[in-house]
């Protein structure tokens, strides 16, 4: 099944830009998520990637709400920017954090992200009729394959953590 | 260096640190060298990751309690340990090993006139190849406690056997690099020489060594439902009864645990469940039906923080109202409690052994700090204590399961035994068992059920009595040892004072408690309740020839050694 | 209802969850805040009522009324608690031993009795937080501690008992799709009487093989029905994984008996008076 099946109707720019938007905002709300388990799990290194990652996001955010001028994207991705099938395309996979993950495991958990709202810009250029929305999805589509290429850089400084890093020796506690 | 008789270590890490791995395996260590040694925990609110700190007293005699100061502390790293402040206590003396990333020092350090040494674990770990900070910390430790690289790298060995050679060498190599670490240090410590000894060392757990004591005892059938503290024992039974011809079944809750061990018993089978505080209450009404029908059965209650979910990881003893008074109506029935790990093993077996004699529930208080609790103890010695029920058998005539004897007990017939046919009943019954509401019927049978109990001779183990000077300190459980050592602290400063510590609570042994008093002239209770239901236990059941100070506060924190003796010290 | 708009994060307390990271239950969390602000509630007006476990603890980390009760027995507390106050929404949440287990004859009478209330039970298939035992949903060959080699005791068929016992409307849904079930979750609420779903939510501590769950999990194949004969044809090939509505009854919630209201106590006294 397509990575983007039940994904909303973009019917003009501003709602590209609405659905654009929303994408950003979720991500950052799960970055924040994750910075949040990190930080009750001690897991201090990942709190300020996550923070790292949500900031990113942030800013993103504030481009497309500047790109929008006067019009409430806010209030128009509530409309529309429901994703049926899955979350929100660059909604790190929560499935995928562990209390002892490394670095690694959160850019790979970030270049997933990347890479499905690539995907998902990709299949907006392909398939709008308007011109205006082709544009901008095809700035978009560069803008996230920029971010791949970025994540894929800061992967080089972080090794392949070894097949023990999940191993913590104590066991775990029955709080009740 | 002058020898020390113990020595206490506490290793304080969080996120998947190891922290209490590491502490574990140096109590193993120090248990193969021949000292004795206690290892306890305490931990966060997280499921995993949380921040924990193993605290460990090595000793040449055994322990049994925790420390007022630890010696030693090392911080693989510091992310929220001051949530451990109370209980973790430094002393200018203590030295403690912490590393520079590890994140701020907690007051309890910074305020104690601790020296701090600083070792970067963390880096040193990143230079290996799968390092891990916890096992820099073994080796620090190891190396200040005067064992040799081989002695601290062998448990670890034997818990990453089956991660492959890569996680083992790098283990010793960590434990390498911790001992090169500590060589310039001056701990200032030592351990004396542990005592040679013919008995076999053992480790275990306190809920461990409750199972154990079990089987010992005759139990083989088990129901379970798990509730934090108690489900080790549980856990320890499902294969170990197994193997004894003993069958564990899981229940959906503890009303139906425990009317599978009286259906269980009934049947002829010693049966044992284990439980904490709530699922006690939820026990009580079958516990009622085991009493009236006269069915040895043994509830294990681990105690914990209480009133309702209360703080299911911590140790306190509020549950001795309700095993002693809970039940509705007159329901005399056998209450023990354990006195340390050790004393798991025989009290459990002790307490079968009486079930089965006196067919009547027995319920065991322990609680989380035995439950929890590893020790390093000599092997428990084998006691000739096994469940022997008096059993009806070659039945002729009309079979009086509740027929008045000599010493109240009634022999019972197992189904089966041809004649024997009866129907056990929670309604009053006469001696034929049959329901009746008739007054001679009911005193008949209430005094046989306080009879059989009162007129038993439990011997010399109903308490540890041990001293004899004019002030006694009564205490019970898991307090037992700090008692013990505040009366041998009191006696270096000249004071001396006795101590009693019933591991029998019900039924009561006024002459007993008598005789073990005698010539007191200050009584000190000690628990930890808030209500001071010990204090108030001793007084509504045996005379107290003495004024009686009480010395009660709840958990979580444990009642040191220190704090029994200053109480010990300030009454002259 | 009122007519401010709320978000998801207006039902998000700041307690920060213990549950660990990878827990399917933080995505439960979220489906409830989507569902709850899809029907537009104040979080005032609603109750989460749990027990005892991991799923448990989720009252405490939305910003609605809770009771985080005794084990077991969250739907009888729900009950009271609706009976008294028809004008709260009700939503009971518990996990596959608290409410299989300990709590399964609650949950019986929960489905006879009919009174309007949502029942949302986060199945991991073990107890988690008394760190994996076997629950009744568990498989009967998964080793545990407690159960060396399995139980071999037949899973529990929640769907199946709710359907039997009455459950006015009976879903399943998955954790890994939050939007999906805070839809269904939606629709729980507002339809009336005694609504379950099942969610499906993996542990990541205790049973990692369920990162599988998100590959097996798939709509069933059939829309939903308010014919109760056909709903039990379906699960007798239900496999444990079909996602969606199964059932959507037609029974009236219960309604304690009416009485006069207002009567003097003076009416009530004549029965004394000679």
């Amino acid at each position: 099944m397509s990575k983007t099946a039940g994904a909303p109707k973009v019917a003009n720019l501003n709602d590209l830009l609405a659905v654009a938007y929303q994408i950003e905002i979720d991500a950052v709300d799960r970055y924040k998520l994750l910075a949040d388990q990190m930080e009750t799990h001690n897991n201090p290194d990942l709190v300020k990637i996550f923070r790292d990652l949500a900031r990113a996001e942030g800013i993103h955010g504030e481009e497309i709400r500047r790109m929008a001028g006067d019009f409430d994207v806010a209030a128009r991705a509530r409309e529309i920017a429901k994703f049926e099938k899955s979350e929100s395309p660059e909604e790190a996979d929560l499935g995928s954090a562990h209390y002892m993950m490394t670095p690694w495991h959160a850019l790979q958990l970030s270049l997933a992200g990347e890479e499905r709202a690539l995907a998902y810009f990709t299949s907006i250029v392909e398939n709008t009729k308007d011109p205006k929305v082709k544009t901008l999805a095809a700035e978009l589509v560069e803008e996230e394959a920029e971010h791949v290429q970025l994540v894929h850089r800061l992967l080089q400084r972080y090794p392949k953590p070894s097949k023990n890093w999940a191993d913590d020796l104590d066991p775990p506690v029955s709080q009740e | 260096m002058a020898a020390s008789r113990s020595i206490s270590i506490a290793i304080i890490g969080s996120g998947g640190a190891g922290a209490l791995t590491t502490v574990d395996s140096l109590l193993e260590t120090a248990a193969a060298a021949g000292w004795h040694g206690l290892f306890t925990r305490t931990l966060g609110p997280q499921i995993r990751g949380g921040e924990a700190a193993g605290l460990l007293r090595l000793a040449v005699d055994p322990v049994e309690s925790l420390p007022d100061r630890f010696d030693l502390m090392i911080g693989i790293d510091w992310l929220n340990a001051h949530r451990f402040g109370a209980e973790i206590k430094a002393g200018n003396q203590t030295l403690v090993i912490s590393d520079p990333r590890g994140g701020d020092l907690p007051p309890m350090v910074t305020q104690s006139g601790a020296r701090v040494v600083e070792i970067a674990m963390k880096e040193m770990a990143k230079a290996i190849p799968d390092g891990r900070p916890n096992m820099i910390a073994l080796g620090i430790a190891g190396r200040l406690l005067g064992f040799t690289v081989e002695q601290a790298f062998a448990p670890i060995a034997k818990r990453l056997a089956d991660k492959g050679p890569a996680a083992i060498e790098a283990s010793l190599a960590g434990i390498k690099v911790g001992f090169g670490a500590a060589a310039g240090i001056d701990f200032g410590v030592q351990l004396a020489a542990p005592k040679p000894s013919k008995v076999r060392r053992w480790l275990l757990s306190g809920n461990e060594a409750t199972a154990l004591g079990a089987i010992r005892g005759g139990i083989r059938f088990a129901a379970a439902y798990p509730i934090t503290p108690a489900t080790e024992i549980l856990e320890w039974l499902a294969p170990n009864l197994t193997k004894v011809g003993g069958t564990l079944l899981q229940a959906e809750d503890e009303l139906a645990a425990i009317n599978m061990i009286i259906g269980a018993s009934y049947g002829g089978t010693p049966a044992l469940t284990a439980t904490s505080g709530p699922g006690l209450s939820l026990m009580i009404e079958a516990l009622g039906l085991a009493t009236s029908a006269e069915i040895p059965i043994v509830v294990v209650d681990v105690m914990r923080g209480g009133p309702s979910t209360g703080i299911p990881t911590k140790s306190e003893q509020g549950d001795l109202n309700i095993a002693i008074y809970g039940m509705h109506g007159d329901a005399p029935h056998l209450v023990l409690a354990p006195q340390s790990v050790g004393d798991c093993v025989f009290t459990t077996q002790w307490a079968t052994y009486l079930a089965e004699a006196l067919q009547a529930p027995a319920i065991i208080l322990s609680d989380q700090f035995m439950g929890q609790s590893r020790a390093a103890i000599e092997r428990p010695a084998d006691v000739a204590f096994i469940g022997a029920r008096s059993i009806a058998s070659e039945i002729s005539g009309p079979y009086m399961r509740h027929a008045m004897t000599a010493n109240g007990v009634s022999p019972m017939a197992i189904p089966g035994t041809r004649g024997g046919q009866y129907t056990a009943d929670g309604l009053t019954h006469s001696e034929r068992a049959t329901p009746t509401s008739g007054a001679a019927d009911h005193l008949a049978q209430l005094d046989k059920r306080r009879d059989k109990l009162d007129r038993f001779n439990f011997g010399d183990h109903w308490a540890s009595v041990e001293g004899a000077g004019d002030l006694a300190v009564i205490t019970w459980g898991s307090l037992t040892g700090a008692a013990r050592e505040a009366v041998a602290l009191a006696a270096a400063d000249g004071i001396d004072a006795r101590m009693v510590a019933p591991r029998l609570l019900a039924p009561v042994l006024p002459e007993r408690m008598a005789a073990a008093l005698a010539g007191v002239k200050r009584i000190l209770v000690v628990e930890q309740t808030h209500g001071g239901q010990f204090n108030k236990f001793l007084r509504a059941h045996y005379d107290l020839p003495a004024p009686v100070r009480a010395f009660n506060r709840p958990g979580p924190l444990p009642i040191t050694a220190g704090e029994i003796h200053r109480a010990i010290a300030v009454w002259r | 209802m009122s007519s401010v708009a709320y978000k998801q994060a207006d039902y998000k307390s700041d307690v920060k969850p213990i549950w660990c990271p990878g827990c399917g239950d933080y995505h439960v969390l979220m489906s409830f805040g989507r569902a709850f602000a899809q029907l537009g509630l104040p979080p005032e007006q609603i109750a989460v009522i749990s027990g005892i476990g991991c799923s448990s603890r989720i009252p405490a980390y939305t910003n609605c009324y809770g009771f985080h009760g005794v084990h077991g027995r969250s739907l009888a507390l729900a009950a009271g608690l609706k009976v008294t106050r028809p004008d709260l929404t009700v939503v009971v949440a518990s996990g596959d031993g608290d409410g299989y287990s300990i709590g399964g004859n609650h949950f019986l009478h929960a489905c006879r009795r009919n009174i309007d209330m949502t029942y949302v039970v986060m199945d991991n298939h073990i107890y988690g937080m008394t760190k994996g035992q076997p629950s009744p949903t568990t498989e009967p060959e998964f080793d545990t501690a407690l159960s060396p080699g399995g139980t071999r005791v037949r899973p529990f068929h929640p769907l199946v008992v709710a359907l039997a016992s009455g459950a006015n409307f009976i879903a399943r849904c998955f954790s890994g799709d939050p939007n999906q079930t805070a839809d269904v979750l939606a629709e729980a609420i507002k339809h009336p009487g005694f609504s379950f779903i099942e969610i499906l939510s993996p542990c990541v501590t205790f049973r990692p093989d369920e990162k599988a769950w998100k590959e097996q999990v798939h709509p069933a194949p059939v829309t939903e029905t308010s014919d109760q004969g056909k709903a039990a044809r379906r699960l007798m090939t239900d496999d444990g994984f079909n996602i969606g509505i199964l059932y959507r009854g037609t029974r009236t919630p219960y309604q304690p008996a009416a009485g006069a209201t207002n009567i003097d106590l003076s009416e009530l006294e004549k029965d004394f008076e000679l």
